[in-house]
């Protein structure tokens, strides 16, 4: 008999990648140019992680779904404009600071904090989702750490895929080495499970669905406790866009293979 | 915006206007249920919709199935279901008009196409929904609406059928050939009848299920026309007729479709009363299509505006790569940065277009939300005609002069400050008062919304694509420009073409309660600019008083040979006057929403940060578009009140207005120096000065003179507002590549 999961979905905000995103020093440390004004999404990674987690709320009757983020309240709801309207969730919000270069420990520390808050949550079904880096600075730390901030030692990074057994237990797919993917078997939650793609396509936008999560969402932005994240001596030495480069050949009746040949040869030189 | 008469700006725009931005300018920023449906219609537009763009879908103008997947798209998103009540399966409640215009925008901004398509099922529904029978109305409602998860229904399509092959319906709905007879009729039973029509451009009729066609009467037994619902398997003829070769719009259905089929006369939209044995339709089609047009044109107008500006962030694109990849251009020269945008034509030209897309849009949905409050007033003064036994035609003109009289006492005591008493507090409250000044003002902004969005865009769109050079005339080039301005065409000739809206103009623009509040806008335009005098509110308001009283004037003035020159038949005449006010009411509304932009700005944590360069920026368009709009008018105005007047020639009438050389000798002893200031003068051997006559009299057009030379005056600095916005937008940071298709 599978047995009801309640998870927790970790996600923050990101500039939409499309923007030109041009790193500035200020008073405060690094940011993004105009970062405020940028237009936000969801971040991508920890998106997989919602419709993956809500895939699976849906199959196993009685689970739960919530969705965590510390952003700052104004941006947080114009995401959720689209984001709501893609599955049913629960919100809970943390007004305050997100991005590349906000310290990734006191990040995971209000998010831990604002989980064991959660009144209705059932400890030992959580499943932490949550992306396995992020696309504002692919760090990569933040998920790993609040599972450790509560105390969760079964930890699962660049997830694929999650298959409920029948005895309570999971298995899951990650991604390793040379595009592979290693299966393990967790006897059950609490577990963290940072997601990479997954396999499911973007829900459709469905307004009906966002209607209905407007509802809670609301309240929840209008209940946001306010984050606060201390400079605390974190320091960036450089910042920098990765490089673009444009190197044009013309070229005619090239075999696929010779051209694949050379654009590996060339990543390679890197 | 207080300081902006200086020319020194600390703060420019950062970025494009983004949504926090729209939302309040257009104000929706309250709505979550409009944010999110502009969050799913401009998913699909720029999904879907771009990548059919993209395929090539374009090229022909059948109906295939690769279109076709854009009705489940709209299915899917939540656009089709907008225009139906919760109780009917949607899930906005309340009007709807601004929830239709976003999602025309949104859809347009991709392809208008697109967006007609969507919007053409609204159309069908639209008669039904206006003025059919509770019945009708829930019954096709439920039809139309998509199905819900699990539920096994597919959902029906609808087509709007007005137009007629030539030589019936067009411009002019009277003439109609499509005919309604009485087939059977046995005494007691609900009678049947035949319906013959034949369309012409008659959009999704490539798959509609249901058509709402406009008839006349071919039966003695039936009186006048009256709208019909044929539907796809009544017995006989529902035949689709061939695919118009349309050059325009290509994502959506257009045929000629064929109809002779028999309907229970149930299917009369707004059913139908039998007085001596006579069928007699509750509404004729005019009094139907009036209803309908008057809410669906605005969405139209949009279609025009969000093309035009979709073109900026392309266009700024392009002019700032154009060199870049050359061995001259080095990154960090000028030429490598900057690119086209070095060229000061190549930014003002965007600067004057972009202005002209800000004002259509804050004009259209101006017009949207101004009908989404009057529609449950609508209701509220069809249910008091109704408990008064009125019932339309005379006795409700009659009723409505005396609501009209307290209404024009609303904006006399308004005018006077006096908006304390009593009195005034009841009849502002009065719904049909509400309702008389409201419809007043609606009856204009929407024509001119459809009239100068789509027309004065459609220039302003060929416009865009000249600053992409060549690029802007290929298949190729980002954002479809191309396609936008040809489609730009039909937005102004669909659902009535620009003769239309300025005869519809021509007549609603003489309201006298439209009037009343026209001149409180001028008021309003001199206090705005009191504040902020970099908006041009104030050569809005000089050029207000100009057209105003060049439309006085006109109500009395004669031509040159005695005609009457404001009437109905001298379109040369009202249909001028009526572009003017349009340029007015579109520059007006955009300053308008910048003021409601500083008003709410503020409080916005995600704007804050950016506002000052934003709303520097945009009130610099506001007064691109104001200069821009006092110049036309002045020119029209100035064409009208002059041009009908004979220009005196050298002949025996013309000398009595010049100086003789004898006579100005003599005077120039008592006078010194007049002379100088007399042109007009005759010889004694008649020669006089070359040109085409004495100089034209300007008796009694001095207060028109006087406001012209004031509002020249007053085009001070509007072209130091174009210098700074052409700064703004070589600086204004944009996205590394256009969102669509995705
Ligand atoms: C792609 C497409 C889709 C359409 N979809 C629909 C639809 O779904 N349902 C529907 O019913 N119709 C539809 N139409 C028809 C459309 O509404 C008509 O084309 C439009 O109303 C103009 O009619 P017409 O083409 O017969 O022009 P005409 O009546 O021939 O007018 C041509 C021109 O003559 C001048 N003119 C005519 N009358 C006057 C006047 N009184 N005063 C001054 N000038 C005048 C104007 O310049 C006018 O533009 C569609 C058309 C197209 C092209």
């Amino acid at each position: 008999m599978n047995q009801l999961f309640h998870i927790v979905v970790c996600a923050s905000v990101v500039p939409d990648p499309l923007q030109t995103l041009e790193p500035v020093t200020g008073a405060n440390g690094p940011s993004l140019k105009n970062e405020m004004m940028l237009p936000a999404i969801l971040d991508p990674w920890a998106a997989h992680a919602l419709y993956e987690g809500a895939n699976l709320a849906r199959q196993i009757a009685g689970s739960k779904l919530w969705l965590v983020s510390l952003a700052p309240k104004a941006k947080l709801q114009q995401v959720m404009m689209t984001a709501a309207q893609k599955v049913p969730l629960q919100l809970v919000a943390v007004d305050g600071p997100c991005g590349g270069f906000v310290d990734a420990h006191q990040t995971a520390a209000l998010l831990a904090a604002a989980i064991r808050k959660i009144p209705e949550l059932d400890f030992s079904r959580l499943l932490l989702f949550g992306g396995w880096e992020s696309a504002s600075r692919s760090a990569g730390v933040t998920l790993q750490l609040i599972g450790e901030e509560l105390g969760i030692v079964d930890q699962f990074q660049g997830v694929d895929a999650i298959k409920p057994q029948d005895d309570g237990s999971f298995e899951v797919l990650e991604r390793i080495e040379g595009a592979r993917h290693q299966v393990s078997v967790c006897t059950g939650p609490p577990a963290v499970l940072g997601w990479a793609t997954g396999s499911l396509g973007e829900p459709r936008n469905d307004p009906q669905v966002g209607m209905a999560n407007m509802r809670s969402i609301m309240p929840a932005l209008q209940r946001a406790t306010a984050g606060t994240i201390a400079p605390d001596g974190l320091q960036y030495s450089n910042v920098a866009a990765p490089k673009q480069q444009r190197q044009t050949q013309i070229v005619k009746d090239k075999p696929a293979d010779e051209i694949a040949r050379e654009i590996v040869q060339w990543i390679t030189q890197e | 915006m207080a300081t902006s008469v200086s020319n020194v700006r600390s703060e420019t725009l950062r970025t494009l206007p983004d949504d926090n931005v729209r939302q309040i300018l257009w104000r929706f920023a309250e709505r979550y249920d409009l944010q999110m449906l502009v969050q799913s219609a401009r998913e699909v537009a720029r999904g879907p919709v771009a990548r059919l763009v993209a395929e090539g879908q374009r090229a022909n103008h059948d109906w295939t199935d690769k279109k076709a997947e854009l009705l489940d798209a709209f299915d899917q998103s939540g656009i089709t279901a907008v225009f139906m009540d919760p109780e009917q399966g949607g899930y906005i409640a309340g009007p709807k008009n601004l929830a239709l215009a976003l999602i025309a925008f949104e859809l347009a901004w991709v392809d208008a196409g697109a967006a007609t398509c969507s919007l053409a099922g609204c159309l069908a529904l639209a008669p039904i929904h206006e003025r059919g029978t509770p019945e009708q109305r829930a019954h096709y409602m439920a039809l139309a609406v998509p199905p819900a998860p699990g539920e096994d229904r597919v959902a029906w399509r609808g087509a709007f059928c007005l137009t007629e092959p030539i030589p019936y319906v067009g411009v002019d709905t009277g003439m109609l050939s499509g005919k309604l007879r009485v087939s059977k009729w046995k005494k007691g039973d609900d009678p049947l009848l035949q319906v013959e029509k034949r369309g012409r451009f008659i959009t999704n009729m490539g798959f509609a299920n249901f058509v709402t066609a406009a008839v006349d009467s071919g039966d003695p037994r039936i009186k006048g026309s009256c709208m019909v619902i044929i539907e796809e398997g009544d017995p006989g003829v529902y035949d689709r007729g061939t695919p118009t070769r349309k050059l325009v719009h290509q994502l959506s259905s257009t045929c000629d479709p064929i109809f002779n089929v028999f309907v229970p006369a149930s299917r009369i939209v707004g059913g139908y009363t039998v007085k001596d044995g006579i069928i007699i339709p509750n509404y004729s089609h005019s009094e139907v299509i009036e209803a309908v047009f008057k809410r669906t044109r605005v969405t139209v107008a949009l279609m025009t505006s969000a093309k035009l500006l979709s073109a900026v962030e392309p266009v700024i694109r392009y002019q700032r790569g154009r060199f870049r990849g050359s061995e001259q251009a080095k990154p960090g020269s000028l030429r490598y940065e900057m690119g086209i945008q070095q060229r000061q034509d190549a930014l003002h030209r965007l600067a004057g277009l972009w202005a002209i897309g800000e004002a259509g849009a804050s004009l259209g949905f101006a017009a949207a939300r101004l009908y989404d409050e009057l529609d449950p007033l609508e209701r509220e003064k069809a249910s008091i005609l109704s408990g008064k036994d009125i019932h339309g035609g005379k006795t409700e003109l009659k009723f409505f002069r005396e609501v009209n009289k307290s209404a024009m006492e609303v904006v006399r005591q308004e005018n006077s400050g006096q908006t304390n008493s009593a009195c005034y507090t009841d009849l502002k409250a009065d719904p049909l008062v509400q309702f008389a000044l409201k419809d007043a003002v609606a009856n204009v902004l929407c024509p001119a919304a459809k009239l100068w969005n789509t027309g004065t865009g459609s220039n302003a769109m060929r416009e865009a694509l000249s600053l992409m050079g060549g690029y802007g005339i290929t298949e190729d080039c980002p954002g479809f420009l191309a396609y936008k301005w040809m489609d730009s065409q039909l937005e102004a000739t669909y659902e009535g073409p620009e003769a239309v809206q300025r005869r519809n103009l021509s007549v609603t623009m003489t309201s006298e309660l439209f009037l009343a509040q026209f001149r409180q806008w001028i008021l309003e335009m001199r206090e705005v600019a009191g504040k902020r005098p970099g908006t041009g509110a104030c050569s809005i308001a000089t050029a207000m008083q100009l057209w105003l009283w060049t439309y006085q004037h006109l109500q009395s003035a004669t031509d040159a040979d005695g005609g009457a020159l404001y009437q109905s038949a001298r379109q040369g005449v009202t249909f001028p006057l009526a572009d003017a006010l349009c340029w007015l009411l579109a520059a007006r509304q955009f300053i308008l929403d910048v003021v409601e932009l500083e008003t709410k700005g503020p409080e916005h944590p995600v704007l804050a940060e950016g506002l000052p360069g934003t709303l520097s920026f945009f009130t610099d368009l506001c007064h691109i578009q104001a200069a821009r709009s006092a110049g036309e008018v002045g020119r029209i105005c100035a064409e009208l009140v002059f041009g009908y007047n004979r220009h005196p020639a050298w002949d025996e009438e013309g000398y009595k207005g010049c100086y003789r050389s004898d006579e100005l000798d003599s005077l120039e002893g008592l006078i010194p120096g007049i002379s100088s200031c007399a042109s007009d003068v005759v010889g004694e051997d008649g020669s006089h000065p070359v040109k085409a006559g004495p100089c034209a009299s300007c008796k009694g057009l001095e207060g028109f003179q006087r406001i012209r030379t004031k509002l020249d005056g007053c085009l001070t600095g509007a072209q130091l507002a174009k210098d700074r916005a052409a700064e703004a937008i070589a600086k204004v940071m944009i996205p590394e590549a256009l969102d669509y298709p995705r």
